[in-house]
């Protein structure tokens, strides 16, 4: 197996880092390598652990800031208007179709420029440092810029170029708003997944394919066959930290759409903001607050399972 | 000679199609940094204006406006997280990495379900206590909500780095009867002098461009770049060069942290799994 690849090497699951020389540690000896670990341990916890828990509790009551005086508890009530409110009906569909759509489009997108780039081109850096710029600028500028400047009907530079196709007028984020947020979005996170499948690429032994092609494989059946089950690992581990993400969208829907027009765009995060910041329902928000944990732990789940196996398909070389 | 040949021309045609994709990617900030660069009369045109005298006006009006105090809360809590995340990062990862505690992988585990926690789970009750405390629009505090969201992510790839380190240098100071701080401040910080620098990257980058606590928590004191472009959503008038302009300047930042670790960013957005 080709040593040298690019993942790391070492394996949480087994055990995890290193084993010390002596099996059988004292307690002193217990808690003073403990001791490091506890500022950071402590810390998180007290900032995540505990709003949580909090956050669960609140979505038991029913609690307007604007009333002094509304805190009462209302058992199941915030969840059972979960069930039955279109909004949040709405929002979870808008969630759902904004992440797959993004992930999907991103993926095949990255698969195939980070395939251009594994290959023998001119200018390969720079190819590849010039792809990553859309990660990272600053989200909130990058919607603005393809909002007012891109997309503007009137003096957006993509009507513009549009307009020998007959879609020379068209308002692209009024019109078509989860187009546009899918489009900013996939333009971002493109550069993120060919990053990652670029790392699985290199890590192929180039041997192997050289060994196909002898063997009168052709292209496409060396990258089905051979390229493909090596990166699909990475593919996996780019599209579940990707839909982490993802079903986070907030800035870009709020510069762009506002989340409308009417609630055409609004995802679960962007609804959260609206219950509690502009409707002050603290009970409601809480409730949304659990669903949406409840999502992500199931995401998560998965997402954690690719990235130990990574971790130890590597262990295995 | 036919084989040379026909690989060239393979090359020729990967690179013409490579470029071209990467022209599409690349061009909305090529035509961010253009639109700044335009007058306004220029920046709002119908048709748009192509061929132009660049003038640095609008990279002036901006500098010398009302957004400098922006830019600085946004250095501000970008610096101050990142530093936190190494102070507290950097003793966590150690005891994960050398000398490994029970339990190794709950806590490993711990810290990443944290990362990936939806802000939802905890904005209510964090949003409540931050108004009662009278810390809502403080600097101080969207700082301590940065290094909680860049912690886990800082422990993680520290660790990383740590493990590349032989076990054999550690043992040898410790036969010497070096301190923890010493072991620490002596041997581990000048080896993992480059992972610090890329995790302090990715911790930058992460909140420099953070936008979610940014508008919730702050208002006008401790508001950051990102608020500042807020008030362009509207477009204020026309002024899409001055627009364009605010937007270059605010990404400037991260787009050169990023460029600069290139090569560390696919490891640090992975949590140190992919290198």
């Amino acid at each position: 197996m080709k040593t040298g690849a690019s993942i790391l090497r070492s394996v949480p699951g087994s055990g995890g880092g290193r084993v010390g020389p002596a099996a059988s540690v004292s307690r002193r000896e217990a808690w003073a390598r403990r001791l490091p670990l506890l500022p950071a341990f402590v810390y998180v916890f007290l900032v995540t652990q505990i709003p949580f828990a909090l956050t669960v509790y609140y979505s038991f009551f029913s609690w307007n800031l604007l009333k002094p005086g509304s805190f009462r508890f209302a058992g199941l009530a915030n969840y059972a208007n979960l069930l039955t409110d279109e909004s949040v009906r709405n929002a979870v569909w808008n969630t759902v179709l904004l992440t797959v759509c993004v992930i999907t489009i991103s993926v095949v997108l990255g698969t195939a420029v980070a395939t251009i780039l594994n290959s023998e081109v001119f200018g390969k850096g720079l190819m590849r440092t010039l792809m990553i710029a859309p990660f990272l600028i600053m989200p909130t500028a990058s919607a603005l810029i393809w909002k007012h400047t891109l997309l503007n009907p009137l003096y957006g530079l993509i009507p513009y170029l549009l307009k020998p196709f007959g879609l020379g007028r068209v308002d692209w984020v009024g019109q078509f708003p989860m187009v546009t947020v899918v489009t900013v979005e996939v333009w971002r996170w493109t550069p993120f997944m060919m990053l990652i499948i670029l790392a699985g690429l290199q890590s192929q032994n180039p041997e192997v394919l050289e060994a196909a092609r002898v063997d009168g494989a052709n292209a496409l059946q060396s990258f089905r066959r051979i390229t493909l089950p090596l990166v699909r690992p990475f593919i996996e581990l780019g599209a579940l930290l990707g839909s982490l993400f993802v079903v986070q969208t907030y800035d870009s829907i709020y510069m762009l759409t506002y989340g409308g027009p009417g609630q055409d765009t609004t995802n679960i995060p962007f609804l959260l903001y609206i219950v509690a910041f502009q409707g002050y329902s603290i009970g409601q928000a809480s409730a949304i607050g659990v669903v949406a944990v409840i999502i992500t732990i199931i995401v998560a789940t998965f997402a954690l399972r690719t990235l130990f196996s990574i971790f130890q398909v590597e262990a295995r070389r | 000679m036919r084989v040379a040949q026909a690989s060239l021309r393979n090359k020729v045609i990967l690179s013409v199609v490579g470029w071209g994709v990467v022209f599409v990617f690349f061009f909305p900030v090529l035509w961010m940094w253009l639109e700044g660069l335009k007058t306004e009369p220029q920046a709002a045109s119908s048709p748009p204006t192509l061929f132009f005298i660049p003038t640095l006006s609008s990279f002036q009006e901006v500098l010398s406006g009302d957004f400098p105090p922006y830019f600085i809360n946004s250095a501000f809590a970008s610096i101050g997280s990142t530093f936190l995340v190494l102070v507290l990062g950097l003793p966590a990862a150690y005891a994960l990495a050398i000398r490994p505690v029970k339990r190794t992988q709950d806590a490993l585990f711990f810290f990443i379900s944290t990362r990936f926690l939806p802000f939802a789970a905890s904005l209510v009750p964090l949003y409540l206590l931050a108004r009662d405390l009278k810390l809502l629009d403080n600097i101080f505090a969207l700082t301590l909500i940065y290094t909680t969201i860049n912690l886990p992510l800082g422990v993680w790839l520290l660790r990383s780095f740590l493990l590349e380190i032989p076990n054999d240098l550690f043992e040898a100071a410790r036969v010497d009867g070096a301190a923890f701080r010493h072991e620490i401040l002596r041997i581990v910080v000048p080896l993992i002098a480059p992972g610090i620098a890329a995790t302090s990257l990715i911790c930058l980058i992460f909140s420099w461009n953070e936008f979610f606590y940014a508008v919730n928590f702050t208002s006008s004191v401790a508001a950051t770049t990102p608020i500042f472009l807020v008030g362009f959503i509207s477009g204020r008038g026309l002024f899409y060069a001055k627009l364009a302009a605010a937007a270059t300047v605010s990404s400037l930042p991260v787009l050169l942290a990023g460029w600069i670790a290139q090569k560390q960013l696919i490891r640090g957005l992975t949590m140190g799994a992919v290198k």
